[in-house]
């Protein structure tokens, strides 16, 4: 039978909460600093890094999958995975197309 | 012919006192239950009707088809007969028919629950889908959409003026309803299966439909934002989809079919569970390769992720990610062709008996493997440039839907039937209905394998008068088919007041459902079950019978 | 031992007796109930990164196909807005897991302050979108029969190498995709304010701290979401490539 969650015995705690909003906001000044730098192909790459970090820190603590069963993180992990497929083997069209940019 | 039917004797047989079914009486009670069987009833009730309505149209095109010249509706109708047959039968009809009523009757049943997780959200799930009718029908009755079931732009965005938003909307909201059905499956067979019950003791019916509602969950909201952005489309013009505004109409078509093509397996995936079942019971064998048969309908799940452009070879898609996908699209049979083979397997040294549901099952067996071979034929790209949009897309399509899925949804209706209801439809009738439905099948759609691949395109209402005959043929083979539909339709209807009483477990089957009432209780069971026995054992159920004189509850 | 038919169930161990009246009976214990309810948001939330998904794919596609006027578009709005913006949200993130904080700790004021905060910073969001929608209203970049491309043509500022004019056409494209996907976000966020008001109302009366906190957990995942989408929202929207400031 599937047994219960930690999260029922493990109440996150507001130590935790605050700490992971001063590293969301630190984060977000980051980033946004970091559109006024010219960095050529890597800005849109630190820019979505960025922003996968904070989602993860959101999703892991303020969303408690770090204190959850196997079962939800492989539920958050094929959500991600369905979305990479859409995105990326769409692309893989996109890519190796000739027409269509100007 | 021998049969397996054990039915208890009808003399001083009754029904049970109390049931689902008398549980609670008035529209009140049935309208706003919560109770995942009777919801199976009203979904049932609903689909059927919504199957008649596509079925016309169906009935009107053939009717077209004839002759070879446009003489019976003009260009515009019959554009709006296809597309609308294809909405209704396709969201309306087929991404329901086996979840919704076979599957919200049973799962639970068979997981040993009382009800599904969330019982509102699943009545939620059944008005969902009356609205989504609601909308498909006012498209139809206020004149109609002619974009397709496909909607395919810059047609739907740019150049048509029918009520192509008011079917999307339809369409949108019939979406929610399987999202909501599948969301409701997935959580109730992790979360609520009875003690004892593992993952691999449950019934190979779960693990499809466990795949099933991960198809739902993920792909369905795909297309529901791109239904809303033909909507936007339409509405504020933008040129997302439109190529004289810098748009790519394929990039609709990349987004539509990352849905479609998924959507195509939560339409058989559930007819294989089925499948599964009754193989079983007819043969009065375990299913060949259990563990085979289970992962195999989540490897269709999952690869059917990966295959939706081969619906656009000749759109326009690159030649390298048509490779791609044409490779994978190869992969993607072969679970199916496992279960096939597994299905084979079972059949093998098995007590055969050939009671409707077995018929309906034959029949999926081959006409689904001639459908899914021809399936193959077409992931290759050299053969598809030439059959594509071709009367043989038409005719593999309809292969697999209507003799494989709509075969299996006949077989897992008769075959639940006595559970559902309490009472058996009369044998002879079925059995002449499934041979009239086979044989109507095979003259209905066969012959537009041949008109196909000697070029006939689809969606046209003329064609050059060489391809008439094969067309009559298709007709006549038609309205055969339409008569193997209506008779279950009446035959069923009359059992429910003058069928024999079936008992709990007619047809000595193994599984849950089985061991209880038929129809059941409200809450199912009498007390939590405890599964100590794998699926499909029938030394377990043989043992059983030696030790209780009657059946529980 | 007798037959091996429906055998009995655990009716006689203890948790089986505690029945709280939010209980529902098809459920054995409050933690596989709580667990059911979780598990569903979580298959929602899925549902959702699809559905936004598909938004984010139509960004990709038409970013890439034309860069210049996307990067134009982007500079038109107001970076200061957007990132107060973000912080609001994050903001009203932590108040809300801090609700959930409050009602797992049975703490009846604290989570209506983490409540009516959360709801707050969700209006300062929605008010500040207002403004910048108002501003691209103003400004005549909203994608239609209004839309003008006169200040990708002839860009004011020195440091804009100006479009032309059929590039600057697809600055539209960028607007469409901006109103689409912050209008599906704020949409999102209209739902999730009627809904903490609703469950506002229902803690006052002591809901939510008497052990089911189930519903405030659940709400908490789908605010966390929208919040989520915002993040990735931001950048591709608001940081194509800003100029170096001097």
């Amino acid at each position: 039978m599937s047994t219960p969650t930690e999260h029922e015995h493990h109440i996150v705690g507001p130590k935790i909460y605050l700490l992971i909003l001063c590293a969301l906001l630190v984060l977000t000044a980051t980033t946004t600093g970091a559109a006024f730098i010219n960095m050529g192909v890597f800005s849109p790459i630190v820019a979505l890094g960025i922003a996968c970090i904070k989602a993860v820190l959101v999703i892991l603590f303020f969303m408690h999958i770090r204190y959850s069963s196997k079962v939800l993180m492989l539920t958050v992990a094929a959500g991600f995975f369905t979305f990479l497929v859409l995105i990326t083997m769409t692309l893989c069209d996109y890519v190796s197309r000739a027409w269509g940019l100007w | 012919m021998s049969t397996i039917l054990n039915l208890p004797n009808q003399q001083d047989a009754q029904l049970p006192k109390l049931s689902y079914l008398n549980d609670g009486y008035g529209l009140k009670s049935w309208l706003l239950t919560g109770d995942h069987k009777r919801i199976a009833m009203l979904y049932l009730v609903s689909i059927t009707f919504f199957f008649f309505i596509g079925a016309s149209f169906a009935g009107v095109i053939r009717l077209e088809l004839l002759t070879p010249q446009p003489d019976l509706v003009a260009s515009d109708t019959y554009n709006k007969l296809f597309t609308m047959h294809g909405i209704v039968m396709i969201f309306l009809f087929l991404v329901p028919s086996v979840p919704a009523t076979i599957g919200n009757f049973v799962l639970p049943i068979m997981v040993g629950a009382k009800d599904l997780a969330f019982p509102k959200i699943n009545l939620l799930s059944w008005y969902l889908y009356v609205f989504a009718g609601i909308f498909i029908l006012y498209a139809l009755v206020s004149g109609g959409v002619d974009t397709g079931w496909t909607f395919t732009t810059p047609l739907s965005t740019h150049y048509l003026n029918t009520h192509v938003i008011t079917a999307a909307v339809g369409v949108f909201i019939a979406g929610f309803s399987s999202i909501f059905t599948g969301l409701n499956f997935i959580v109730t067979v992790h979360r609520m299966r009875c003690p004892g019950m593992t993952w691999f003791r449950l019934p190979l019916f779960i693990w499809a439909h466990y795949a099933t509602s991960i198809l739902m969950v993920l792909g369905t909201p795909v297309l529901a934002i791109t239904l809303v952005l033909v909507a936007l489309e339409r509405t504020v013009g933008i040129g997302v989809f439109d190529p004289t505004k810098g748009g790519d109409p394929l990039l609709f078509q990349h987004l539509f079919w990352f849905y479609s093509h998924p959507a195509v397996y939560i339409m058989i995936l559930p007819g294989m569970a089925v499948i599964s079942e009754v193989i079983s019971t007819f043969s009065r064998k375990r299913v060949f390769g259990y563990t085979a048969v289970a992962f195999s309908s989540v490897a269709i799940a999952v690869f059917g992720f990966f295959v939706w452009a081969h619906h656009m070879f000749i759109m326009g898609v690159s030649n390298y990610s048509a490779l791609v996908f044409s490779l994978l699209t190869m992969l993607v049979a072969v679970p199916s062709a496992i279960k096939i083979f597994n299905w084979s397997a079972t059949l093998y040294k098995g007590s055969i008996t050939f009671e409707t549901p077995m018929l309906y099952a034959f029949g999926f067996m081959g006409l689904f493997t001639i459908g899914g071979l021809t399936g193959v034929f077409l992931g290759s790209m050299g053969m598809d440039i030439h059959l594509t949009e071709t009367y043989f897309i038409v005719a593999h399509f309809h292969f697999v839907m209507v003799g494989g899925m709509l075969m299996a949804y006949l077989s897992g209706i008769h075959f639940w039937w006595p559970k559902m209801t309490g009472r058996m439809y009369p044998e002879s009738m079925s059995k002449m209905s499934a041979v009239i439905t086979f044989v109507g099948f095979i003259l209905t759609f066969f012959p537009q394998f041949i008109v196909g691949y000697l070029g006939m395109p689809r969606r046209y209402h003329a064609y050059p008068p060489e391809f008439q005959v094969l067309n009559v043929l298709s007709t006549a083979g038609a309205t055969v088919l339409g008569i193997g539909y209506l008779l279950p339709l009446l035959y069923m209807t009359w059992s429910l007041r003058y069928g024999k009483i079936a008992g709990s477990n007619p047809w000595q089957a193994t599984g849950l459902e089985w061991q209880i009432q038929s129809p059941p209780l409200t809450e199912n069971f009498i007390e939590t079950p405890i599964m100590d026995h794998e699926a499909y054992d029938y030394e377990w159920l043989a043992n059983k019978h030696e030790h209780e004189v009657t059946t529980v509850g | 031992m007798d037959s091996q038919a429906i055998a009995t169930g655990h009716e006689e161990s203890p948790e089986a007796h505690e029945h709280p009246p939010y209980l529902r009976h098809h459920f054995v214990t409050v933690e596989q109930q709580a667990e059911t309810a979780s598990f569903g948001m979580w298959l929602f939330l899925l549902t959702e990164i699809m559905f936004f998904g598909g938004l984010f794919m139509a960004y990709l596609l038409y970013r890439n196909w034309y860069y210049d006027a996307f990067v134009a578009s982007s500079n038109t709005l107001g970076i200061g807005l957007g990132t107060t913006n973000t912080a609001v949200l994050i903001l009203s993130s932590f108040t809300m897991a801090m609700g959930v904080y409050s009602a797992e700790t049975r703490n009846r004021k604290g989570l209506l302050t983490s409540l009516s905060l959360t709801i707050m910073l969700g209006l300062v969001f929605l008010g500040i979108k207002t403004i910048e929608y108002h501003d691209k209203y103003t400004e005549h970049h909203i994608p239609g029969a209004n839309f003008s491309v006169e200040d990708f043509v002839h860009p004011t500022d020195k440091r804009d190498v100006p479009l032309a004019p059929d590039m600057a056409q697809h600055a539209q494209l960028f607007f469409f995709l901006y109103f689409a996907m912050t209008g599906m976000h704020a949409l999102h966020m209209i739902i999730g304010i009627s809904i903490l008001f609703i469950l506002l109302v229902q803690a006052w009366h002591g809901a939510y701290t008497n052990g089911h906190t189930s519903t405030i957990d659940n709400f908490g995942l789908y605010w966390h979401f929208v919040d989520i989408v915002w993040i990735f929202l931001f950048p591709l929207l608001y940081l194509i490539s800003r100029h170096p400031l001097k």
